[in-house]
């Protein structure tokens, strides 16, 4: 199913949570909503499930208006961070709610529903465990459920709010690959929330980038990393060094000019550079389009050598990523030339 | 909970003392009263506490007890569910005001509870003589005697049931919504389950008050015999004619049914203990 958002806005009280947010889902497809806390994210995902409702703008599950239908009538699955389990139902009981609160005349049989019960169990890999109460369960158990009570219903959409916010690193990391499983066996459309971007770009199809209420930026995980729209997004996406720079007629001046460098944000004025740290070579003394810096510590990591360095005009030291066997000791004077970089206007 | 607190390290003789002075305080002020009521309702014997409860001015007072009970703890019921849901799942505007209102009942003093059904529909009350003109009486008849108790009782189940619900949160809620569940299906297969512990040992409490109000039903019964007597208002008039062992035979009666009520409370105590500790996450 294709989800189409338009230009949802959402207060509460004083707060915009949300601000003229558009967005449109292919069906199948598998999207992560990431940003921090406050950013809204939460509150579009219960906009579309039906849970919260916009002060304006529109929902559509394909093409069909569903602006004003509450929860129970859009057949959503929804799974939420604290598991919701109905606590004093088994497990079972647990799965086969949404079906067995259907109209009599919708109800499956109950022979069904048991199959159907057995089923997701075995999705779930926890076939012996229907007799259970929520309470006997581990936090990972307990969330396999909610997704297993989520699916019986056959709904036409997958919504997971932080699914793995309340769970350790190790089983969070097991979950993921399971989850994208899960979705990839299903063909669903599934919108995950996250605030933890090693979860989104693991296993999303396509990131969306929220910051104070609006998208900063919709693309892949590779997108996203490679081609960030914004500072922002940049700096929220894997690590990165943040340098002031001065942008005139097509040339970015680093910290008062101590080096020049192409500029493509077609922007005038103060700015602020953006490079990588692996994305750095080591440069001839003198070239004018490499930073000159000072190495304070080096150490090797895996392949690479990890150096952090201070630059003259720079309060924060910077860290870049060299070949293991550059060389690079404390002390050392280093002429580093960015091999990619991007350029944005001063926020 | 643990009993034991390993930072304190107080002597063996100390603990017993505390406990050896909580234990004397409770006999001097709690069983000791208990078994003097008792004591004093069998002090001719048997035969005359029997006939003290069979007495027909006693059996209207227990029968009116009960039918006030019966009455004002499943009005509460409801409307402290209904109290406590909005409060503790929504958010509107007033909800610190009825939250204050809900405790109206326990800080204001129970005569005064009275008074206001007295200055609201006795004879020279706002609504006093639209309700003579109409012939329906409710000061100084059972009507009245069921919105005092109503009044008093009120904060018991609201009040245990708020914490809980707002412990509990909407989660629970919204995934049944999600589900396809109806209102009355979320609220009958979800909502109620998860505070139905909470929920029976408030109505136990306010059973317990229910019966035993003496203050603000005094106000508004007008203390008829055999019409508008409850059974503490009739252990009073016992009292003051001096008929003790009258008044002892029917105040042990209303004192078994506290104790029941007590009983029950502590097995239901018991159950939610186990109950909440396995729904902890």
């Amino acid at each position: 199913m294709s989800i189409v958002v338009e230009n949802i806005s959402r207060r509460f009280g004083g707060f915009t949570a949300l601000d003229r947010v558009s967005l449109e889902t292919k069906p199948g497809e598998f999207l992560a909503l990431l940003g921090p806390s406050g950013s809204g994210k939460t509150t579009l995902l219960r906009t579309i499930a039906g849970l919260d409702f916009a002060d304006e703008g529109h929902v559509l599950f394909d093409g069909q208006d569903m602006t004003g239908t509450p929860a129970a009538e859009r057949r959503i699955g929804f799974v939420f961070q604290n598991y919701a389990l109905f606590r004093h139902m088994t497990v079972a009981d647990n799965i086969a709610f949404g079906l067995t609160v259907r109209k009599r005349r919708d109800r499956p049989a109950k022979a069904v529903i048991a199959a159907k019960v057995a089923e997701l169990l075995e999705l779930i890999q926890l076939p012996q465990l229907g007799d259970r109460y929520p309470a006997q369960l581990s936090g990972g158990q307990r969330q396999r459920v909610a997704l297993a009570r989520a699916l019986a219903i056959e709904p036409q959409l997958l919504l997971l709010d932080e699914p793995f916010g309340a769970l350790d690193a190790q089983v969070r990391k097991d979950l993921r690959g399971w989850l994208r499983r899960i979705h990839d066996e299903t063909g669903l459309t599934s919108i995950f929330v996250t605030h933890d971007q090693e979860e989104a770009l693991e296993i999303a199809d396509r990131i969306v980038v929220m910051r104070g209420g609006v998208i900063e930026q919709v693309g892949t995980p590779r997108e996203v990393q490679a081609e960030p729209a914004t500072a922002f997004v940049s700096s929220f996406i894997g690590e990165t060094n943040c340098l002031p720079v001065t942008r005139a007629s097509g040339s970015a001046m680093v910290v008062q000019g101590l080096a020049v460098l192409p500029d493509t944000s077609r922007g005038e004025g103060a700015g602020e550079l953006h490079i990588r740290p692996h994305d750095v070579e080591l440069a001839a003394p003198g070239a004018p389009d490499a930073l000159t810096v000072t190495v304070v510590t080096s150490r090797p990591i895996g392949r690479s050598r990890r150096i952090t360095v201070a630059m003259a005009g720079l309060a924060e030291p910077l860290t870049f990523d060299l070949p293991v066997d550059a060389s690079a000791a404390t002390g050392d004077v280093l002429n580093l030339r960015p091999t990619h970089y991007r350029i944005f206007a001063k926020i | 909970m643990s009993a034991s607190n390993p930072t304190t390290h107080e002597s063996r003789w100390a603990r017993r003392t505390l406990i050896a002075v909580g234990f004397l305080f409770l006999a001097l002020f709690l069983f000791l009263p208990l078994i003097m009521v008792f004591a004093g309702g069998l002090a001719k014997g048997w035969q005359v506490f029997v006939e003290a409860l069979v007495d027909p001015d006693a059996l209207v007072a227990i029968r009116l007890t009960l039918l006030v009970a019966a009455i004002s703890v499943p009005i509460n019921a409801v409307f402290g569910v209904a109290a406590s849901w909005a409060i503790a799942k929504f958010d509107f505007r007033g909800k610190s005001l009825l939250i204050s209102l809900i405790d109206l009942p326990f800080s204001v003093s129970p005569v005064v509870s009275g008074l206001i059904f007295v200055l609201l529909f006795g004879a020279q009350g706002w609504l006093g003589p639209w309700l003579t003109a109409h012939g329906v009486r409710i000061i100084f008849a059972v009507p009245g005697i069921v919105l005092a108790t109503v009044f008093v009782t009120f904060p018991f189940v609201a009040r245990e049931l708020i914490p809980l619900m707002a412990e509990q949160g909407r989660d629970d809620e919204e995934a049944a919504r999600s589900l396809g569940a109806s209102g009355w299906q979320t609220f009958w297969h979800v909502t109620l389950p998860n505070i139905r512990w909470g929920l029976l040992y408030g109505v136990l409490l306010c059973n317990a008050r229910a019966m035993g109000e003496f203050g603000a039903v005094s106000v508004v019964s007008g203390h008829i015999r055999g019409l508008t007597n409850t059974m503490p208002l009739h252990v009073e008039i016992l009292y003051n004619e001096y008929d003790f062992v009258g008044a002892f035979a029917v105040a042990s009666l209303l004192a078994s049914l506290a104790l029941v009520t007590l009983g029950a409370k502590t097995v239901l105590e018991w159950r939610f203990g186990i109950h909440r500790a396995g729904a902890a996450h």
